[in-house]
């Protein structure tokens, strides 16, 4: 507890990499709540001991392969019903999952619990510069109050440069589902 | 011509999606060039996908089970299915499986138990129930899979065989069976019942939420819009109520278990406050065994302990009304994952979660036959 500033956690943490569990780094990281009703993200800071596993070749494949497309990438219910991802949507769903993580720690305090439900629909926007743009709109699942939460976020990638979101805002939910 | 507009105009600055019957394309792109509009073909051809669909919904209509052996347990069923394997099963093995209504969803199906016995009159029992929120898919396909496990170990001592001897088992496959129709034809997100009480906006009472303990305290909304609506009073949901009047008329129900996903979690009472249960020691130590047992065969972590000190605060839920009735061995589990898929288990997950959870199973029930009381 920190006096009329809010709470701060202290946490040490392994990271795995979801696609190769053998990967994993270190770090070490201070989360700081603040107080009251502000809608002010929480503090994080980190260190990480070491680096993640480079991902270039991968990331040059995917990026080149949409880059390539005659038709703006379109999709949707990622995954489906039955948990299936197509293979060549997987790393959409990625892309997804980083990004959401930009949305969730903006919109997270000490009562939520937040995670990616669903990818409801995709699209990707035509650049005339280098970065790959996705429009998706998501479902986000808060494990506390148990409600599912449409977002949605436009997404910027590019292998050298990273994810960025350049624009989410919360939707409004469907009243009787 | 006949423009059909999937995403309608909205303003300046926004996409607006068509779709154009064939003999209307080439008037709409001169349209559309003439006014320095520009476009991209999204699909080429609807008709194709349309197509591809219908024979994927064909080939995917399996048609009905036909025997529990060729029953398909690595892949997620529809209602009927479901219902279909039940019958299957009694049938296959009427001296040890019966079926049992024990009342009507608000939209009127039929809310089936299983009973597996050997004999005797009102033997002391153990209650398993999977699918109470209709979205927790890798629930119902477990009940599915218990079914067919007990069915196959019944005489062996690996098994469930001495357990049998004594006890009766009562599994409620689907719960829920209004919310999981739902989640397959409308929102595979829908958690809640389908009932609409006069007053509300929106539709649905959490059924863990409608029990009588604690109702209607912190831990439970009173927004009928809300996932954790408690409902207009306690037990206002068939669903529920038929499961309360179950329990209380049978009498000689010693464990009583009550399955949900996500988050790998194995939990016992109180999630409506934080007063520790009297038999706090006893049900921590079995539930430490049932983790380690249940993570012994794939190495899934789970962690353990009550509701309020684990998850969150949570009023009216199930447990802790069967524990203040008596039932001292009661659970919930919270099975696979931990959020990477979520709701959204893959079906190839199915089997292995299900064999890891039986393990757990066997402990509670193992102990409970061990411990009369």
């Amino acid at each position: 507890d920190i006096d009329d500033v809010g709470h701060k956690y202290y946490l040490e943490l392994e990271l795995e990499d979801v696609l190769d569990k053998d990967s994993t780094v270190n770090c070490t990281a201070e989360v700081l709540y603040h107080l009251g009703n502000k809608n002010i993200a929480p503090d994080v800071q980190f260190t990480l001991e070491g680096e993640p596993k480079n991902t270039d070749e991968a990331d040059n494949i995917f990026y080149n392969r949409i880059k390539n497309l005659e038709k703006e990438l379109v999709a949707e219910n990622i995954p489906d019903s039955h948990g299936n991802v197509p293979p060549e949507m997987e790393p959409i769903r990625l892309l997804a999952w980083v990004a959401s993580g930009y949305v969730i720690w903006q919109n997270s305090t000490e009562n939520t619990k937040l995670q990616l439900a669903q990818i409801k629909h995709v699209k990707q926007v035509k650049r005339s510069d280098e970065y790959l743009e996705f429009d998706y709109m998501i479902l986000l699942h808060d494990t506390v109050s148990q409600e599912i939460i449409p977002w949605q976020m436009t997404v910027l990638w590019h292998p050298q440069h990273g994810v960025q979101v350049t624009q989410d805002s919360r939707q409004p939910k469907h009243a009787s589902g | 011509l006949q423009l059909d507009f999937w995403l309608a105009p909205r303003g300046l600055g926004h996409p607006v999606d068509i779709r154009v019957p064939f003999p209307s394309l080439q008037p709409l792109k001169a349209h559309l060039e003439a006014n320095g509009i520009s476009y991209s073909i999204m699909i080429e051809d609807v008709q194709t996908l349309v197509d591809d669909e219908q024979m994927e919904m064909l080939r995917s209509r399996r048609g009905l089970p036909v025997s529990t052996n060729t029953f398909d347990y690595a892949t997620y069923h529809s209602l009927d299915e479901i219902y279909t394997f039940m019958d299957l099963l009694v049938s296959e093995n009427p001296n040890l499986v019966s079926k049992l209504e024990i009342g009507r969803s608000t939209e009127n199906r039929p809310l089936y138990v299983l009973k597996f016995s050997k004999g005797g009159t009102n033997r002391p029992a153990i209650w398993i129930d999977t699918g109470i929120h209709s979205r927790e898919w890798v629930t119902q396909a477990s009940g599915v899979w218990f079914a067919k496990k007990i069915v196959q170990d019944h005489e062996n001592n690996e098994g469930v065989a001495s357990i049998l001897d004594k006890m009766d088992i009562f599994l409620e496959i689907v719960t829920n069976p209004d919310g999981f129709v739902f989640t397959q034809t409308q929102n595979r997100m829908w958690r809640k019942t389908r009932s609409r009480h006069s007053g509300s906006v929106c539709v649905g009472v959490d059924p863990n939420r409608n029990w009588d303990a604690g109702f209607g305290g912190p831990g439970a909304s009173g927004n009928t819009c809300s996932e954790t609506y408690h409902g207009p009073y306690a037990n206002s949901e068939p669903e529920v109520k038929s499961i309360v009047d179950f329990v209380k008329s049978h009498g000689n129900i010693k464990a009583f278990i009550s399955i949900h996903s996500y988050s790998q979690l194995l939990l016992y009472p109180y999630g409506y406050t934080t007063t520790p249960v009297p038999d706090q020691k006893e049900l921590h130590e079995i539930s430490k065994k049932a983790v380690a047992a249940l993570s012994s065969l794939y190495g899934t972590n789970y962690k353990y302990g009550s509701i309020i000190t684990t998850i969150y605060q949570a009023s009216g839920g199930t447990i802790d009304w069967t524990y203040n009735q008596g039932i001292k061995y009661s659970f919930t589990f919270e099975l696979r994952d931990t959020g990477r898929y979520g709701f959204l288990l893959p079906a190839k997950q199915i089997v292995p979660t299900a064999q890891e959870t039986w393990l757990a199973l066997k402990v509670i029930m193992q102990h409970t036959l061990d411990h009369p009381y």
